[in-house]
């Protein structure tokens, strides 16, 4: 694991600015006309900012609507964004006016890993054609040989071994599927990768077992990761810093043991205290209120002041900003 | 102390298959008492939710319960005849699964569900079953209950859904409930909130609750004892406490030690290596011998079974002992 002691504003390798995704929901155009129902727009994303420093883990958690696999999609370039910048290494992302060739280095350097390593690998390729795509498609390696003795290394760097690379995908537990599909991320050199829920599908002993190398190649390459997740164990776990969205927007961006150990939002709070933990027993945990409200009609003012238990009149109407790691009015007044 | 409300004795679940019967379940044994939450705990092919379908008569071909016995308030239950079998899981034994859409019927309104499962089995009209159907979602939590017996499943969230599924559950006031995996599919605040309600009637109603979750987290939040599957078999079972905090098998500890806590500070998480063996590619022995980094000679021939170990069980030839432990910290 990388050191908490990593600066992320000195020179980070991926800033990510005002970052935006609208879903239009509404009915077709023309029974929208005859019926005069009004467009309907679901924020998935709104107004998401942060920074990766170099070598470092950053984790996006939340629940489901929250926007966190939206945000890993729109960084990697999956998933167009309604507005907002995305930096990687000094480049702008799906930015018209950066040249062929500065596109296709920074291509390079981004890769994904999926939760699903059943679904993210062709049934009908071998490991090693998997595996050796990404450094074929970008040009990384060019020679076939070159090619095959550089897979079989990734293979064995990911614990597997060079014989494995003439197998099929469902020759393969899905803890050793996961393993494929990291030095499948590996493959092209990348220098950041968005790892969306990458162990969510698996057993604990065998999510260990990826964590920890996860966390080697990090200390060996010098990765940058994006982690999404919705367990914040696991979270806590891998990284450095720790972003909390609710419904779409960050409530609160920190150094992940502070966030943990002393969270601030009334969300993270609720959050931290909701995990059954297995340092506590029956009768400790406080159940949480109510539940996520529909993304399509989010509460007014701050989304989350419905299951506050500190909400007062001014959450209701105006929507906080994030001040100094905190979206809450209550935190900002110092009351909190 | 009284009877268990449920006792699974030997209990043995086989597949038929081309090159002969593979062995899913092998000998497996436990007792519920009333009011007591047993989790049932392990990764995925240990056979922790094919135990729950041997107990509720469910196993289906080719898969068949070939050995042991299930006794469910005194009375044994594997031997029974399909429809007896059918009116003992509805009226003594109920049922809350992992998606709550699939135990709820889309097209019939919540409230017509509830009823025609309390009428089936309790001698209620339909007024009375109406006012219970009532009752039963104010106690799941469910509010401003009268109207939303009008409403369709499609209509609650994920959370309240599963409310429903528990209300449907209790509905026949039944001897035991079988839950399995019942918070996987929620978000963790809502987890929080399901397990409170559970354990609330547990508490209330003197209900016993056969737990079966892959997540250690929730066991220690509600179960008074759990055991832990492997490979088919129980490799451990005790007091929730002291087989979280004092594990006497190797496979036990080895779960505990690669779960991520909130509090933890290790830097690096412990981890079991390969992963556990599919029914059929069993080794001799103890079924965890290769991954299990405390072999002796004798685990490799001999199968261990259950022996008491301080509160719980466990069955290892070379369990961790309290001095072996303390002297490995």
């Amino acid at each position: 694991m990388s050191t908490a002691s990593i600066d992320p504003a000195a020179s980070p390798l991926v800033v990510v600015e005002g970052l935006k995704k609208h879903f239009d929901v509404s009915a077709p155009m023309l029974e929208r006309l005859l019926s005069g129902a009004p467009q309907r727009v679901v924020r998935a994303v709104e107004n998401v900012s942060f920074s990766i420093g170099r070598g470092e883990t950053f984790a996006l958690v939340g629940e489901s609507g929250s926007g966190k696999s939206t945000i890993a999609r729109m960084v990697v370039g999956l998933l167009e964004r309604s507005g907002g910048r995305v930096t990687i290494d000094g480049t702008a992302v799906d930015d018209p006016t950066v040249g062929r060739a500065e596109r296709a280095a920074l291509r390079r350097k981004i890769q994904m890993i999926f939760q699903d390593p059943y679904a993210s690998l062709n049934p009908r390729w071998t490991v090693g054609r998997i595996v050796a795509e990404p450094m074929r498609v970008l040009g990384v390696v060019k020679d076939a040989r070159a090619i095959e003795a550089r897979v079989g290394e990734l293979l064995g760097l990911v614990g597997l071994t060079a014989a494995d690379a003439v197998k099929y995908p469902h020759q393969f537990s899905g803890g050793q599927r996961q393993r494929i599909a990291i030095a499948r991320a590996l493959s092209a050199e990348p220098a950041f990768i968005v790892c969306d829920e990458p162990t969510s599908a698996l057993d604990v002993s065998v999510q260990a077992q990826i964590l920890n190398l996860m966390a080697d190649l990090q200390d060996r390459l010098g990765l940058t990761f994006l982690f999404i997740s919705h367990n914040l164990a696991v979270v806590r776990h891998m990284a450095d810093r720790i972003g909390v969205l609710y419904l779409g927007r960050l409530v609160e961006v920190g150094p992940a043991e502070d966030l943990i150990d002393r969270p601030r939002h009334p969300y993270t709070r609720m959050l931290i205290a909701a995990v059954p933990d297995l340092e506590r027993f029956a009768d400790q945990a406080e159940p949480a209120r109510g539940e996520i409200p529909n993304p399509i009609d989010p509460p007014s003012g701050c989304h989350f002041h419905p299951r506050c238990p500190f909400a007062i009149e001014r959450c209701r109407r105006e929507m906080p900003e994030l001040v100094d790691g905190v979206a809450c009015h209550r935190v900002a007044d110092g009351e909190l | 102390m009284s009877p268990p409300v449920l006792s699974v004795r030997d209990l043995v679940v086989e597949f038929a298959t081309r090159k002969g019967p593979l062995r899913a379940i092998d000998g497996v044994s436990f007792d519920i008492a009333r009011g007591e939450v047993l989790g049932v705990v392990g990764e995925s092919g240990a056979g922790k939710s094919l135990t729950g379908t041997a107990v509720i008569g469910l196993v289906e071909a080719p898969g068949r319960i070939a050995g042991g016995e299930i006794h469910l308030a005194g009375r044994r239950i594997d031997t029974l005849p399909k429809d007896e079998m059918r009116r003992v899981r509805g009226k003594q034994i109920g049922m809350i699964f992992q998606d709550p859409l699939t135990s709820l019927d889309p097209l019939m309104r919540i409230g017509d569900q509830l009823i025609e499962t309390i009428q089936t089995h309790t001698a209620a009209t339909r007024a009375q079953a109406r006012d219970r159907a009532v009752h039963l979602l104010e106690e799941v939590g469910i509010p401003a209950a009268a109207e939303r017996l009008m409403a369709h499943p499609h209509q609650f969230s994920g959370g309240m859904r599963q409310r429903v599924v528990i209300a449907l559950a209790l509905a026949a006031e039944p001897d035991i409930v079988i839950a399995d995996e019942p918070t996987t599919a929620l978000d963790v605040s809502v987890q929080a909130q399901i397990i409170a309600l559970l354990k609330r009637l547990t508490r209330d109603h003197g209900m016993a609750v056969m737990l079966i979750t892959h997540d250690m987290g929730v066991i220690a939040q509600i179960a008074d004892r759990v055991a832990v599957m492997y490979a088919g078999r129980i490799a451990e079972i005790g007091p929730v406490r002291d087989v979280i905090g004092r594990p006497h098998h190797p496979y036990t500890a080895g779960l505990m030690g690669s779960i991520p806590g909130l509090r933890s500070e290790h830097a690096r998480l412990k981890q079991i290596p390969g992963a556990m063996p599919r029914p059929g590619a069993i080794p001799p022995g103890c079924a965890f011998n290769p991954r299990c980094d405390r072999v002796i000679e004798r685990c490799r021939a001999e199968r261990p079974d259950l022996s008491p170990f301080g509160h719980t069980s466990a069955a290892c030839h070379a369990p961790i002992s309290r001095e072996t432990e303390e002297a490995g910290r």
